[in-house]
């Protein structure tokens, strides 16, 4: 609980620093704002607004954290078939997608049934939503439209259910504690993508993968992942690991969650948007969000559970 | 038709009403786009493509309170008035206009009842393509009752509304929505010229519309669909219908 409590108000301190920050700013910039003035603000009232919800099912623990996480699902999800070609033929998959893959997942997540929870999707559900499209008979760019449903799932149902599934791991000498793993993932990964923004904005110069995304910078990269890795040793005081492990965890999940912003980029960029959606006021959509906490989590599952438990 | 009256909205059909634009978010987190047009208190004919049941849901979900209230789709009666239960949901859940595409009766003239209603100073909700488009094409030909609508009364404005994705959120024939993310873009007013023809008008309108679409298929299903090329290679004959010919212009099933 003493924990919790430095958290939430380390949190709160970072968030008000930042709209006082940006309040000044706004308050001596001529008016009517400029655009990235105006994005900053909305960024910042959009992280109030996630922040406030992580917190609220924090108290509820194990169920509210998996309530919380099979949303978000259902958010990305939406967000990735409707970017994706679909035919009418497909309308019973999606639904399964949306209507028993989610639920059973996150069933999986709150029961802890382990074994289930990583091969349902990749086993099961792989095999048997193919085997569905075959069955109605509808061949037109079938192997385009089957990989983007497989893909939607794995990226927006199974890594992200593995946020919650840390509630379920038994590190000894931990008990109770594991809702501040999420706390540490969330913190470092969602700060990296934040620092690698401002490090990249100040320093900037060489362009990682122009054609994928304009504004990811090696200066960017480098500057991010060094300081969300300090930023994990600082957070160390959650974990069961040590300050340098702390580091090294941190730096692992962070590196994964700056690839994940890449392929999501990448993927928006081949089918023709900037965003993925319009839920967050000035983020974009939920993907815009989560994607690099999509690609951080399984990693940081299993880094955790392979050394730790 | 005398429910519409001066009557606004009965208490079931707020309830239908506000229930319905609340699911259509939590489904498909649908907004409206103003894209050469704003919310006003203007009189207004909304003319959108069509692709599902879904698609006067979605685009009255994008109004305001208000103008939901005095805002009626337009449904084919041949298909809203077949059973007492599809008659019911239609008229007193959904407060929709039932027309006869089908009609030898002068009182079941389409026209004249849009009319009708429009005079009563409500809006209308209109899909000119007359039937849920089930091709690859993105929008089928229009019919005549826009242009006959806007003949009739040039003062009310026509909005071209482009409904997003809600055809793969639910299909014709299936009754559970995919949550699939909608928008709905609503163009500015288009209005006919002095002494514009109607199927030029008509093609106008109809190319108003597409244009509005923000994400126009890559691949060019207009030339490639044979549905599509049939129908504009009718052009000429289409041009030359009189209105009398309008009443056999029926068209499938819905």
């Amino acid at each position: 609980m003493h924990e919790t409590l430095i958290l939430v108000v380390g949190l709160a301190a970072v968030l008000t620093t930042a709209s006082l920050v940006a309040g000044i700013l706004s308050w001596r910039a001529p008016k009517p704002l400029s655009s990235t003035l105006v994005n900053l603000n909305q960024r910042i009232n959009a992280w109030w607004v996630m922040v406030v919800a992580i917190t609220v099912a924090f108290f509820f623990g194990r169920s509210g954290m998996t309530i919380l996480f099979a949303l978000i699902s259902f958010a990305a999800l939406r967000e990735f078939v409707t970017l994706t070609h679909s035919r009418r033929s497909d309308h019973w998959v999606l639904l399964g997608m949306f209507g028993l893959i989610i639920p059973f997942q996150y069933w999986l997540v709150w029961t802890a049934w382990y074994g289930l929870f990583t091969i349902f999707i990749p086993v099961y559900c792989f095999l048997l939503m193919p085997a569905i499209t075959a069955l109605h008979g509808d061949t037109e760019r079938f192997l385009e439209r089957v990989s983007a449903q497989q893909w939607a799932v794995m990226i927006s149902v199974y890594c992200v259910s593995h946020v919650p599934a840390l509630l379920t791991l038994d590190v000894p000498g931990f008990e109770g504690r594991n809702l501040l793993l999420v706390a540490f993932l969330i913190i470092t990964v969602q700060g990296s993508d934040v620092l690698q923004y401002i490090f990249g904005k100040l320093f900037g110069r060489h362009l990682m993968s122009p054609k994928v995304s304009p504004s990811k910078t090696w200066e960017g990269l480098v500057g991010g992942l060094v300081t969300s890795s300090l930023l994990g040793a600082l957070l160390s005081f959650l974990t069961p690991f040590s300050p340098v492990q702390a580091a090294a965890v941190a730096f692992i999940a962070c590196l994964m969650g700056f690839l994940g912003g890449l392929v999501a980029s990448a993927i928006k960029r081949d089918q023709g948007v900037k965003d993925w959606g319009h839920l967050i006021d000035g983020h974009g959509g939920m993907m815009d969000r989560a994607d690099s906490l999509v690609f951080a989590a399984p990693v940081f599952f299993h880094t955790v559970r392979y050394f730790w438990t | 038709m005398s429910k519409l009256g001066t009557r606004s909205f009965t208490l079931l059909q707020t309830v239908t009403s506000v229930g319905l634009s609340a699911l259509a978010w939590a489904v498909t987190g649908v907004r409206p786009i103003w894209n050469g047009s704003q919310p006003s208190d203007r009189q207004r004919i909304y003319f959108a493509n069509h692709a599902s049941h879904g698609d006067f849901i979605l685009l009255s979900a994008c109004l305001d309170e208000k103008e939901r209230a005095r805002t009626h789709a337009v449904a084919a009666a041949d298909y809203w008035g077949k059973s007492r239960l599809r008659r019911f949901i239609a008229q007193d859940m959904l407060s929709s206009v039932l027309i006869h595409r089908q009609w030898t009766d002068e009182a079941q003239n389409p026209i004249a009842i849009m009319l009708s209603v429009l005079d009563k100073g409500h809006s209308l909700i209109i899909f000119p393509e007359g039937t849920r488009n089930m091709t690859d094409a993105p929008l089928l030909p229009f019919r005549s009752g826009l242009y006959n609508l806007s003949m009739a009364r040039p003062d009310v404005e026509l909005i071209p509304c482009w409904i997003e994705n809600m055809s793969r959120v639910l299909p014709k024939g299936q009754f559970v929505p995919v949550p699939l993310l909608c928008r709905v873009v609503f163009g500015a007013p288009i209005a006919l010229a002095p002494g514009e023809e109607r199927r030029a008008f008509l093609d106008r309108a109809r190319q108003t519309l597409l244009a509005l679409n923000p994400r126009p298929q890559t691949h060019d299903a207009e030339k490639s669909n044979p549905v599509f090329r049939k129908t504009s290679c009718d052009h000429k004959s289409l041009e030359h219908r009189t209105r009398s010919d309008i009443r056999h212009d029926a068209q499938r099933d819905d």
